[in-house]
């Protein structure tokens, strides 16, 4: 049987906003994985994005602002059986996360990152975020941005991550494809979503994406060469790429870091004999 | 008295802390109770160290003044430590780095030389190998066994290659042959002559953390590399394993918190551990854990700051700080054992509030009670309980599932993620009782509420604090934490000079035990509060939660631990 994923919240996201389509193609991930509700760990961070988590029928944990990823990890390695997914923000994730993701992509914990990308600060009205584009107007940078936006496809990869995609919330067919190839990944992915921001974002509209997105699986792109993966990361502009950048398989975290590697750990017995322990006292 | 000091000191990268372990080991073996200590600076190499122990044929709590047996490995050793010698102390000295301190600065302290160096070399062994020579030594003065000595080195470098334990014990050898034909008519004080045998423990506060936590069935423990808390990483790391447990090195302290955070939410009984300054990182998780009902473990492991500070030297300073860190208010438990045994025994309690009542628990330890060792006759497993508090296990009325139920004493049915047929809603935002986001004024005064009541309910099976001493002697002196030994040693100094006096020891700071603090105010005619901070933290804690104020305080915050000699003489001062 197929589940539906909704709740009955209220659905509190200004209308047209990217988040509708990364939430539509997240309940479509899930049941093309045929996933039940009771399967998936959801760990938010806190910005816009983060409200899906009233709106998903599924195990949800909105945390801290940056930290959803360290959370996920702890909870991946406590049950594996868990489908375990942090759905966060630019501002969330390449700012006060910063670490948190160059650290995951190393560990390559068996996860799926999303990243709500609107390139600014939503939830606290409008400022600018680390993906903001050099030269935007907001609400902290009058007089536009100065610095040059950080690229996390770019950072993941160069971080080890050994799955860097990305997907546009105007293209839910494609998202959804990526987002299923992303959680059926052994190890830690990275999804990053082009999600305009209608109310805050001027700039990366709808319209200014659907002018210049287009799919690297179309191109023929490898995604096994990684050099060429990084190449294709730099492109921004005139035209945007989507779709899988770089693929590879290399252990988890889990396997390399607990002593059974099929085990649940959060089944196992809590009593065990220290009798033997003590005798290194003595 | 068969009670004496002994003392080994040298440059750091000497192996100080190896030979010290293998002279207590050697102790224990030989019947004694032994209470050890290490000194040494934030340096990996050619900083000064020094072990210490305290060896007494009765119980031993804690060091005291002087120093009746020196090993000082090189010339700063007997600069520094000459002064602390005891009447009639005795020195082994090597004689390849040092010399002997002038004989009016020393009268009646006996000199050993010993080549230390030249005899490891011409045992093929390498300098560093020289502490395990003045080691043999000091057996031989003591008149201990050798073979006791043998078996020390042997368990202590039991991961070493089989040559490399040999010649540690060769040059053990030749140190106690050396001395036995060079000193054989010297007459010692005091001794380590075989005794009655038992199967006493010895072990730091951080082994008995460890020790605990894993009894209480955690099998996560997350921790940043980070003076005093590094034994537990080491231990945790060597066992995993073994043990199927996990220890997790987080990119940092809000990794590490967030990560237990995370394992705890999907059902296992996690840990992290660290410092003030990581404490400081892991602040805005500590709250998380309050505001969405997560049991978590925190050992927060005490040094002088603030920042960096004193990062090898203990202190007290934090009380306050773990008390109160965080927006708003939130329920907290804070535990602060003042021993290596109430480590382990509140380590195990420390999950069982954290699971019962679903809250953050901190373990309030410091460097010293960390790192020294301390002799306990035994811990007995069987009286360890489990209880992981009320559960919810997944029916046919999941649909209905409230993880913030409201309830009468605010404890709320647990689930975790990941069992079957259930899902449900967690969150840092306010919430309701099925954990949406929820900002309703109704809502939020209930929610408060409801986290704050769990206190009440907890405090009703608090176990009391302890109480040292005659109930009825009229002068009273209070503290927390690792003060405990010095305090009870200090108990027995002045006992022999004829004051008796009553301690109450508190290792249960939140809730605070108001009625039991009350009543030994009702109860002593004069009080001391004896901690390790510059402001009396507790003593302002003892003011805001009953009201009443303690003058005598006999505070210290250089960085070093109480002896018992300086707790007995304030007291008399004011006596
Ligand atoms: C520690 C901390 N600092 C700041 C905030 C305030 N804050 C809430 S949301 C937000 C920005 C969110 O931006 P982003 O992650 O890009 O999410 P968006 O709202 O754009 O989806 C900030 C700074 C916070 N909640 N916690
Ligand atoms: S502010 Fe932007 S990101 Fe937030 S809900 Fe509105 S459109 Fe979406």
């Amino acid at each position: 049987m197929t589940h539906d994923f909704k709740t009955s919240a209220e659905i509190v996201w200004c209308p047209g906003c990217g988040n509708f389509g990364i939430w539509a193609a997240l309940q479509k991930a899930f049941q093309e994985l045929s996933l039940k509700p009771d399967q998936i760990l959801a760990v938010y961070g806190i910005g816009c994005h983060g409200h899906m988590a009233n709106y998903l029928k599924i195990n949800n944990f909105e945390g801290l602002h940056g930290r959803a990823l360290p959370l996920a990890t702890g909870a991946k390695i406590a049950n594996q059986n868990l489908n375990v997914l942090a759905i966060v923000g630019d501002g969330d994730q390449l700012g006060e996360g910063g670490n948190h993701l160059v650290h995951a992509s190393r560990r390559n914990p068996n996860l799926t990152c999303v990243l709500h990308n609107n390139q600014l600060y939503s939830l606290t009205v409008g400022q600018a975020s680390p993906a903001s584009e050099k030269g935007l107007k907001t609400k902290s940078t009058p007089w536009g941005v100065f610095d040059p936006p950080l690229n996390p496809l770019a950072l993941a990869l160069a971080s080890g991550a050994t799955f860097v995609a990305r997907g546009f919330a105007g293209d839910l067919p494609h998202l959804t494809k990526v987002l299923v190839a992303g959680m059926k990944h052994q190890g830690f992915s990275l999804v990053e979503v082009l999600q305009p921001c209608p109310t805050l974002n001027y700039l990366n509209t709808f319209t200014w994406f659907k002018e210049r997105v287009y799919k690297l699986e179309d191109k023929g792109h490898l995604p096994q060469d990684k050099t060429e993966s990084f190449r294709m990361t730099q492109e921004w502009g005139e035209k945007i790429p989507l779709g899988i950048f770089y693929q590879e398989e290399r252990p988890t975290l889990e396997e390399q870091l607990l002593p059974e590697k099929d085990e649940i750990l959060a089944e196992q017995s809590l009593e065990l004999s220290i009798e033997k322990l003590l005798t290194e006292f003595r | 008295m068969n009670d004496f000091n002994f003392k080994i000191a040298g440059e750091a990268g000497y192996g100080i802390a190896s030979a010290g372990l293998i002279f207590a080991k050697t102790a224990l073996r030989s019947g004694y109770s032994v209470f050890d200590f290490n000194e040494y600076p934030s340096l990996i190499r050619g900083g000064h160290n020094v072990y210490g122990a305290r060896v007494a044929e009765e119980e031993v709590y804690s060091p005291s003044f002087g120093t009746d047996l020196l090993i000082a490995l090189n010339q700063k050793a007997v600069e520094r430590h000459t002064k602390e010698l005891s009447p009639g102390a005795w020195v082994i000295l090597n004689s390849d780095k040092a010399t002997a301190p002038a004989p009016d600065f020393s009268p009646g302290i006996n000199i050993l030389p010993i080549p230390l160096i030249k005899l490891a070399q011409e045992n093929g062994a390498p300098e560093v190998m020289m502490n395990n020579v003045a080691l043999g030594a000091a057996i031989f003065l003591l008149g201990g066994d050798f073979k006791i000595l043998e078996s020390a080195v042997h368990d202590v470098f039991s991961s070493a290659k089989p040559e490399i334990i040999d010649l540690n014990i060769k040059v053990a050898r030749a140190g106690f042959d050396f001395a036995q034909k060079n000193f054989k008519k010297r007459k010692i004080l005091f001794n380590l002559k075989k005794k009655r045998a038992g199967k006493p423990l010895l072990l730091t506060g951080n082994d008995a953390l460890c020790l605990g936590l894993i009894k209480a069935g955690c099998k996560f423990f997350a921790a940043y590399p980070m003076t005093p808390i590094n034994s537990m990483i080491a231990y945790w790391a060597a066992k995993a394993r073994e043990l199927n447990l996990v220890y997790y090195q987080p990119e940092d302290e809000i990794a590490g918190i967030n990560s237990a955070l995370g394992a705890a939410h999907a059902g296992l009984r996690a840990c992290v551990a660290t410092s003030g300054g990581g404490f400081s990182l892991m602040v805005e998780a500590y709250g998380l854990a309050g505001m969405t009902e997560t049991p978590l473990v925190i050992i927060e492991g005490q040094r002088s700051g603030p920042s960096s500070g004193l990062p090898t030297w203990t202190g007290q300073g934090d009380l306050r700080f773990v008390l109160g860190a965080g927006q708003d208010d939130f329920p907290r438990v804070v535990l602060a054992p003042g021993d290596p045994e109430e480590c382990f025994w509140q380590a195990i309690e420390a999950f069982n509030w954290a699971e019962k009542y679903q809250l953050p628990v901190v373990i309030l330890v410091d460097k010293y009670l960390s790192e020294s060792r301390q002799t306990i006759s035994s811990l007995d497993e069987t009286r360890v309980k489990i209880d992981r508090g009320l559960l919810f296990s997944s029916t046919a009325q999941s649909e209905d599932y409230r993880r913030y139920r409201l309830t009468e004493n605010g404890i709320s049915p647990r689930a975790w993620a990941g069992q079957a047929d259930l899902t449900f809603f967690t969150s840092s935002y306010e919430h309701d009782e099925s954990g949406w986001a929820e900002e309703g004024i109704e809502n939020r005064k209930a929610m408060m509420e409801k986290r704050m009541r769990k206190l009440e309910t907890l405090k009703e099976e608090m176990p009391p604090p302890s109480i040292y001493g005659p109930s009825e002697a009229p002068l009273g002196l209070i503290s927390w934490g690792s003060n405990k030994g010095a305090i009870r040693e200090a108990q027995k100094i002045l006992r022999v000079q004829g004051t008796e006096t009553k301690f109450l020891h508190l290792n249960f700071l939140n809730p605070f035990p108001v009625e039991a603090v009350a009543d030994f105010f009702r109860r002593s005619s004069k009080i001391w509060l004896v901690e390790q901070n510059i402001t009396g933290q507790l003593a302002e804690l003892i003011r805001a939660r009953t009201g009443l104020e303690i003058e005598n305080r006999i505070l210290k915050y250089d960085g070093r631990p109480f002896l018992p000699e300086e707790i007995a003489v304030k007291i008399k001062e004011i006596t």
